[in-house]
């Protein structure tokens, strides 16, 4: 190193240090107040329930962690490029190191605090009730304090969601009403792929496996529309497979629910929808007992699959009711 | 000495035989290389990039009103895969009664804010829909169809039935359905008579079938809308999911909406 660089460049270390610090500090300090009140209001999943808004504060949190571990970085490295830069006639290589206590120190017990910190955070955010909204299984680990749950099964098929209100005689739709302020219970099935539900806007995403309940929890308290998609890539349409839920009052949603259930026994669809359950077969049609796949393929069925009187050659009456 | 020479000489010549000039060898690459893309951009444009036909139902409208044909059959006897299950689309104003009449396609483009009168012949055999949710006939106007069962042609086997739903597990009623998901148009679809024997030959023009019609309004604004069968229709794939109901000109299309 030349003798003007290694004036310019080296000097006390602890002054670099200390001038580093002195400009990351409060760059780190104003863009973390940019990012509390500035950006977390607006950060997506947004606030149109407690899972979104828990996953909001989370998203948050991180961001204001991540901003000044990335400010040290860019200002060391500015600082670098500027300070320690090579001067012209210095051809010289730098100084070597042989270990630093303080900076060895400083640097473990930095990290370590950011990664523990971290490891505590999420672990906690995973069990309250942050966690929720993404799927937990067919036994959830949280429960909210609550028995007023609402009750929605998510059934996943190509392409498209049915929900199913076990609670207002099990109405079938693929429309999704929610009563806002009313904790709700996602029962998240398919019934042939993999689908995942995902009303983002929410905070719910649960992957819809055939076979398996997946629970998710939610509390709207926002009333709005919001975006229904499926996230797990299911076949040609899986990129259509989206629609629109809305969040009313309560009152509405009473109005609406009622008004489905009467219908669909009205119109006898009650009477014809399986039983209720948690999960369905999808290789089994119950009012039949018939295996699926064991019989000549699924398709042309041609009456098949159906009991021998109605392959007698009597059309009967093919409507219902 | 004169022995090894020659056995040298031979060799050299051996080993020169396959050697070509650089001309030569830069056009053989050149001629490779052209017939890979050639070979490349075939495969898209006919094999990924390809759709079936668009029947255009837009200049067919009069007074807000078009009336669109389909017909679903066992077989399609006019692709590469003559088993698959499959809709046919019927040309504007043509006779239902003549092959020619239909298009094997999935694919049909009608006007904006228009009332779509649908017919649809259902040739095909019951098959029971994996989730019975789809016997409920939603999105049509009056959320009702009529639907009625035919020995063959101008031989009907009862009334018209005109009905909210449609139950393919207590009886061998649905063949396959109609939806467009994002209008909420969900339309079970009938099939004849279980026992008979199926039409052979498509388009079918004759056998046992179901003619169902029913209505709905396109949307105000130009788009494209998907629509598929929501029963599993793809018979020798896993759980029926596969083939003719994930392929466009079988049993899935596109309903392209024209604004005007």
């Amino acid at each position: 190193m030349s003798h003007s660089a290694t004036a310019a460049g080296s000097g006390d270390s602890s002054r670099h240090g200390l001038r580093i610090f002195l400009i990351w500090l409060p760059l780190a300090i104003v863009a973390d107040l940019l990012i509390w009140f500035a950006w977390y209001p607006h950060m997506a999943p947004g606030r149109m329930s407690d899972q979104a808004q828990g996953q909001q504060f989370d998203i948050a949190v991180m961001a204001m962690l991540a901003a000044p571990v990335l400010l040290f970085v860019w200002v060391y490295f500015a600082y670098a490029l500027i300070v320690w830069r090579r001067r012209a006639g210095d051809d010289e290589d730098g100084e070597p190191i042989h270990g630093n206590t303080r900076i060895q120190a400083t640097w473990i017990t930095a990290t370590a605090v950011i990664v523990l910190g971290l490891f505590v955070f999420g672990t906690v955010e995973l069990i309250v009730p942050a966690g929720a909204g993404a799927g937990e299984g067919p036994a959830p680990s949280w429960r909210p304090n609550t028995t007023d749950i609402l009750q929605v099964q998510v059934i996943g098929q190509q392409w498209a969601f049915t929900y199913r209100f076990p609670q207002f005689g099990g109405f079938e739709s693929t429309q999704l009403e929610l009563p806002v302020g009313q904790q709700v219970q996602f029962n998240v099935t398919s019934l042939d792929v993999i689908h995942s539900f995902w009303p983002y806007l929410l905070g719910v995403k649960a992957d819809a496996n055939p076979g398996v309940n997946n629970v998710a929890f939610a509390k709207p308290q926002e009333l709005g529309r919001f975006v229904i998609r499926c996230n797990e890539l299911c076949g040609i349409w899986h990129g259509a497979m989206f629609d629109y839920g809305r969040v009313v009052t309560p009152a509405a949603f009473q109005v609406w629910a009622r008004g489905m259930q009467a219908r669909e026994a009205r119109i006898g669809l009650l009477r014809d929808l399986p039983p209720y359950a948690l999960t369905y077969d999808p290789t089994v049609i119950p009012q039949l007992g018939q295996d699926l796949i064991k019989v000549a393929g699924i398709t042309g069925a041609n009456g098949y699959y159906y009991p021998s009187q109605f392959q007698s050659g009597d059309p009967g009456d093919p409507v219902s009711p | 000495m004169a022995g090894p020479n020659r056995v040298r000489c031979a060799r050299r010549v051996e080993a020169r035989w396959w050697l070509v000039s650089v001309p030569v060898r830069v056009v053989t690459l050149l001629v490779a290389f052209a017939l890979v893309v050639v070979g490349a951009v075939y495969v898209v444009a006919h094999f990924i990039v390809a759709n079936p036909p668009t029947v255009d139902y837009t200049h067919a409208a009069s007074g807000g009103v078009v009336n669109v044909v389909l017909q679903e059959d066992p077989q399609n006897n006019s692709s590469s895969r003559p088993d698959w299950v499959s809709y046919f689309v019927m040309k504007p104003g043509a006779n239902p009664n003549l092959q020619s009449s239909w298009v094997h396609t999935t694919l049909f483009s009608v006007p904006a804010n228009t009332r779509v009168n649908m017919t649809i012949y259902g040739y095909d055999g019951c098959t029971p829909p994996r989730n019975n949710f789809w016997a409920e006939v939603s999105g049509t106007i009056g959320n009702v169809i009529a639907f009625q069962q035919f020995k063959d042609t101008n031989k009907p086997m009862g009334p018209v039935h005109v009905t909210p739903t449609l139950n393919g597990w207590s009886h061998c009623a649905v063949g396959h359905t109609f939806a467009i998901p994002s209008l909420h148009l969900f339309v079970p679809v009938g099939s004849p008579n279980a026992s008979a024997s199926l039409c052979s030959s498509s388009p079918c023009v004759a056998g046992p079938f179901t003619l169902q019609k029913f209505s709905f309004m396109t949307p105000p604004h130009s788009g494209e809308y998907r629509w598929q069968c929501f029963v599993p229709c793809g018979g020798g794939f896993v759980d029926g999911n596969g083939g003719p109901m994930q392929t466009l000109g079988y049993m899935t299309g596109q309903m392209t909406v024209v604004g005007s």
